[in-house]
């Protein structure tokens, strides 16, 4: 069934939309990411022009981490303290992202930057997820393995302002989760995304969180950061289609819900392994498209502004 | 447009083209598109016939060419290169008059009917239609540009030529089918049809075909333009329903 988009200007296939939708919804509501970084390539690739395909992607991304972050309350996997100390920095952040992503465009090598942070940081990311869970899984399926501490002290728990996170069970300083913040508010704004990939791990690795926690509060910041973002886009650019995002939404919301409760019943480990196997897979995408000869060399675009 | 008719009409009198003169009278199956919700491209049937005030001029035969334009905007043509390994645009062309649709219907292969001097005069086949401002000093192959430029639109079904498309029956009656895409943009779309003799145009007609957004497609585009701050708003509003109604219905689902 084609469906006309109003502010894309291009007829898709409404049945197309709500799968994508689906499939993004699934993967939010299972790794605790936004899944700003599938959905907006994913949408290019049908021929949704790239601005509308950012801002409506935004909106989507809004709209399943609701609906993710509700089933999660229900089972009391939020921290909302940390969310919020988070969510404090990671606007700060992307203030600071916007100024740098606007002097970048001036110099006229943004999407360069743009794709090479994508290869850098999901590559990074995504390798140093895969082996630290890899070796996770081979010591708890070893009969009598030691448990692994979580707690270990380290420079982190001597800083001042402790405050108790009771959800995560943390009794630690405001100052690192807020510099969590503002670097992932800072790359999701360079980027053009809300950060999921980055704050879920960030949050296990550096703030020491429990994994199951983790994805319920950065779903939560996550709603504040593209709700912003969409609201921007659509004030200033008019690049938000409705009718796309309503496709994508109903598509995402019921994906977002089946995932949440996938997630419940994988062990977090099998988790980490396939979103890192995940964000390795779009990270050697985005490097290929650099490397490999493009099959047409030429493409159209509006006319910029002067 | 009868202005216009009148005035080929003087240039061809003086020149004496054997069998007087012929005009298009001209029809089209639709003189609006309506851009709904469900809309997934249209056909458009234009149809005519030769009107003439002698007999049919055996001396030359008669070929009908028919184009459909959709608005033009300015655009900008990039290209990739190789630097430091990786594929990155580094050249651009401005083009500033560019059709976001062109199709051409004709009775017999282009060049067989048009001289290149009519068609650069009247800008019938698709390259007459593109202007580029000019590429930057350091750009010299900036034609590469505009044929990319062709080559892509070509490829997305936005610009063709149908030669052969055009019936012509007893040198009077002529009409062709014309398949407007899904993906087209708002606007005036002009069509026009010249009859051809010796290479030359002896006849055009021309007309415009409004194509608009309606219903629900045009509530959204004017709110997304007049009220941003509201369609904002309402867009959150519409993402926050769903994701709370989606939890919901799957509460009571997995409890009822």
């Amino acid at each position: 069934m084609q469906i006309y988009l109003p502010i894309a200007e291009v007829s898709l296939d409404a049945f197309l939309l709500l799968g994508i939708g689906g499939v993004v919804g699934l993967l939010s509501g299972l790794f605790g990411v936004g899944g700003g970084f599938l959905i907006t390539p994913l949408l290019f690739f049908i021929g949704v022009p790239p601005v509308v395909a950012v801002a409506t992607g935004a909106n989507q991304v809004v709209a399943s981490s609701i609906s993710g972050v509700l089933a999660h309350l229900k089972r009391r996997t939020v921290d909302i303290r940390m969310g919020l100390v988070l969510l404090a920095g990671g606007l700060s952040g992307s203030a600071l992202g916007i100024w740098v992503f606007n002097h970048l465009s001036r110099i006229g090598q943004i999407d360069l930057v743009v794709q090479l942070s994508y290869v850098v940081f999901l590559g990074l990311i995504g390798a140093l997820m895969l082996q630290e869970s890899l070796r996770a899984l081979r010591r708890s399926s070893r009969p009598g393995a030691v448990s692994v501490k979580r707690h270990h002290h380290s420079w982190l728990h001597n800083l001042p302002f402790k405050i108790k996170f009771r959800t995560s069970g943390l009794y630690i300083s405001v100052v690192p989760p807020l510099l969590v913040g503002v670097l992932v508010g800072l790359l999701a704004a360079i980027m053009g995304v809300g950060g999921g990939f980055i704050m879920v791990p960030a949050m296990i690795y550096l703030l020491g969180m429990p994994t199951k926690v983790v994805i319920g509060t950065s779903l939560f910041q996550i709603i504040f950061v593209t709700g912003f973002t969409t609201f921007m886009h659509a004030y200033t650019n008019q690049s938000v289609d409705l009718m796309l995002a309503l496709l994508l939404i109903i598509g995402g919301v019921v994906g977002a819900q089946i995932g949440t409760r996938l997630g419940a019943r994988l062990k977090a480990e099998q988790l980490r392994i396939l979103l890192a196997l995940l964000v390795l897979a779009v990270c050697v995408k985005i490097g290929a498209d650099l490397l490999i000869r493009p099959g047409e060399l030429y493409s159209i675009s509006e006319a910029a502004q002067r | 447009m009868i202005r216009r008719l009148a005035l080929i009409a003087v240039f061809l009198l003086p020149a004496g083209i054997a069998g007087g003169t012929e005009e298009v009278v001209a029809g089209l199956s639709q003189s609006s598109i309506a851009i709904t919700a469900n809309f997934d491209g249209s056909d458009l049937l234009i149809y005519g016939a030769v009107k003439r005030e002698d007999r049919i001029p055996r001396d030359s035969e008669l070929d009908v060419i028919i184009t459909v334009e959709g608005p033009s905007a300015p655009i900008m043509v990039r290209r990739k290169s190789r630097k430091f390994g990786i594929w990155v645009n580094t050249a651009a062309v401005d083009v500033d008059h560019a059709p976001s649709f062109y199709a051409v219907a004709t009775t017999r292969p282009l060049n067989d009917i048009l001289s290149q001097i009519e068609d650069l005069r009247r800008k019938v086949s698709v390259p007459q239609l593109i202007r580029s401002v000019g590429a930057p000093p350091d750009i010299q192959d900036s034609p590469s540009f505009t044929d990319a430029l062709i080559r892509i639109r070509e490829e997305n079904g936005l610009y063709s030529l149908h030669e052969g498309a055009v019936e012509l029956e007893e040198d009077t009656l002529f009409r062709t089918d014309i398949d407007l895409p899904a993906n087209l943009v708002e606007g005036e779309y002009r069509t026009r049809i010249f009859l051809v003799r010796d290479k030359k145009v002896v006849a055009a007609n021309e007309a415009l075909i409004d194509v608009r957004k309606v219903g629900l497609e045009r509530w959204l585009f004017d709110l997304a333009h007049k009220l941003p701050a509201a369609y904002g708003v309402l867009a959150l509003f519409l993402a926050g329903l769903a994701g709370w109604l989606a939890s919901t219905a799957f509460r009571l689902l997995r409890n009822g």
